[in-house]
């Protein structure tokens, strides 16, 4: 039993190392100029609060949340499955010491094959698929392991430098077991030439730091006649031994 | 040899329709469409927090994302932390939680640190969210011993966290992304 208010989650967490994710001010990506804080930010210890974090129950899922090619069409009663290619994104939650993230949840969303969101502010030409909506998600297992299907996404034009084109990609969302360790990104897919172009790919300077952010194909997990697979593994923040804490 | 560890898994931005995913029934999605993530059922005081994030030119941003974690009503956290999720209004940008008035958690050296919510803040245009927090004016000597607010070296800045009382149990705080009375953000 853990005390009240006791960093009853265990040791501090590494260091984010913020020369590996994208600076807030990045003017490639223009929307960032205005909404990019200019102040330093404050490093501050992490306490108890910092160090836990809410913790969904697996039981919360519907059965249907991690199938994006069903969910959207079954919540509207309808018959049918997503238009595209169908394929399933699946791998394994780590820490930056190697170590399983068990039990957190993954939600992530998505334009259609066409590369059109289901949202009203999104006006791009390409048609929605009536049995698409593009949002799920997924609790990994206590492994750290985690899949879901879906299709996958169409490139879509965004205004930036005139019209840039957005390469194939997934948004997460993920959790871990701490605020700290909280992370939002996109997934791209192995092979797309347009991720060397992107504006927001291109916010992260390290070209290993971008490779971690694409999905590999994955031949041997695909099911046969049904859908390929691709791998893509996500790490989130070590926590640290605790030696001289009590 | 140092220990090689793996890297972080670096961050992009949420992006514009970061509320299909997280808030779908806000979105107008037919799936969890009675969702209502900012209403946070808890025992103890309920309180309403109001709030607005604005950029750097003043303008609201009517598509963010904001979550918040708290200490239950007992200053507990872990299992009995409190989380919520609230999107932007579509039009004016505001945000809304409703939730219960937290109690004081520790700081690691030992200090009682004083009542406060965590907030995170997605959106559009951020390329790795922004980690902030809304302290509560009421009492001035909690906030005045705070650990982290006293981390803050520029007194003025101090503001920038303190909720606004705008009736009872309500508060409202303005966070700005840039500029003057830019809000003071987080590297924990
Ligand atoms: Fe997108």
């Amino acid at each position: 039993m853990s005390l009240p208010n006791a960093p009853d989650a265990g040791g501090r967490f590494t260091q984010r190392d913020r020369a590996w994710h994208p600076p807030a001010y990045t003017p490639g990506y223009k929307t960032s100029v205005l909404r990019s804080p200019r102040c330093a930010l404050l490093s501050i210890d992490q306490g108890p609060g910092e160090r836990s974090g809410p913790v969904f129950a697996r039981s919360m899922l519907h059965p249907l949340d991690n199938d994006l090619t069903l969910n959207y069409a079954s919540a509207l009663g309808l018959e049918g499955s997503a238009i595209g290619e169908r394929i399933i994104v699946h791998g394994r939650v780590l820490d930056e010491m190697g170590r399983p993230v068990p039990n957190t949840l993954i939600e992530v969303w998505q334009a259609n094959a066409g590369g059109r969101y289901r949202h009203k502010k999104d006006t791009y030409l390409a048609p929605l698929d009536p049995a698409f909506g593009g949002c799920g998600r997924v609790v990994t297992d206590e492994a750290g392991r985690y899949f879901f299907r879906t299709i996958k996404p169409g490139p879509y034009p965004w205004p930036n430098h005139g019209s840039d084109w957005r390469p194939a990609h997934i948004h997460f969302s993920i959790f871990g077991e701490a605020f700290v360790q909280r992370l939002v990104s996109q997934l791209y897919f192995e092979g797309d030439p347009l991720i060397a172009l992107c504006p927001i790919v291109n916010t992260i300077a390290d070209p290993r730091a971008v490779n971690q952010l694409v999905a590999k194909l994955d031949m041997g997990e695909m099911l046969a006649f049904d859908c390929l697979a691709y791998r893509f593994d996500i790490v989130l923040r070590g926590r640290q031994q605790t030696f001289f804490e009590s | 040899m140092p220990v090689e560890y793996l890297k972080e898994t670096p961050s992009q931005t949420a992006g514009p329709y970061v509320h299909i995913g997280t808030l779908p029934g806000q979105a107008g999605l037919a799936i969890r469409a009675d969702e209502a993530l900012h209403i946070i059922a808890a025992e103890g005081e309920r309180i309403v927090i109001e709030g607005l994030v604005l950029d750097g030119s003043g303008t609201p941003v009517r598509d963010a994302m904001v979550e918040l974690w708290q200490a239950d009503a007992q200053g507990r956290v872990g299992v009995h932390g409190l989380w919520g999720r609230a999107g932007a209004d579509a039009t004016t940008g505001e945000f809304r939680f409703e939730t219960v008035r937290p109690g004081a958690l520790s700081w690691p050296d030992g200090r009682k640190q004083a009542q406060h919510v965590s907030l995170l803040i997605f959106a559009r245009g951020i390329n790795i969210h922004l980690h902030t927090r809304l302290y509560f004016p009421d009492d001035e000597a909690a906030l005045a011993a705070d650990p982290v607010l006293g981390r803050i070296e520029q007194a003025v800045r101090r503001k920038t966290l303190i909720a606004e009382k705008t009736g009872p149990g309500r508060y409202r705080l303005v966070l700005r992304l840039q500029g003057e009375d830019e809000t003071v953000f987080f590297d924990a």
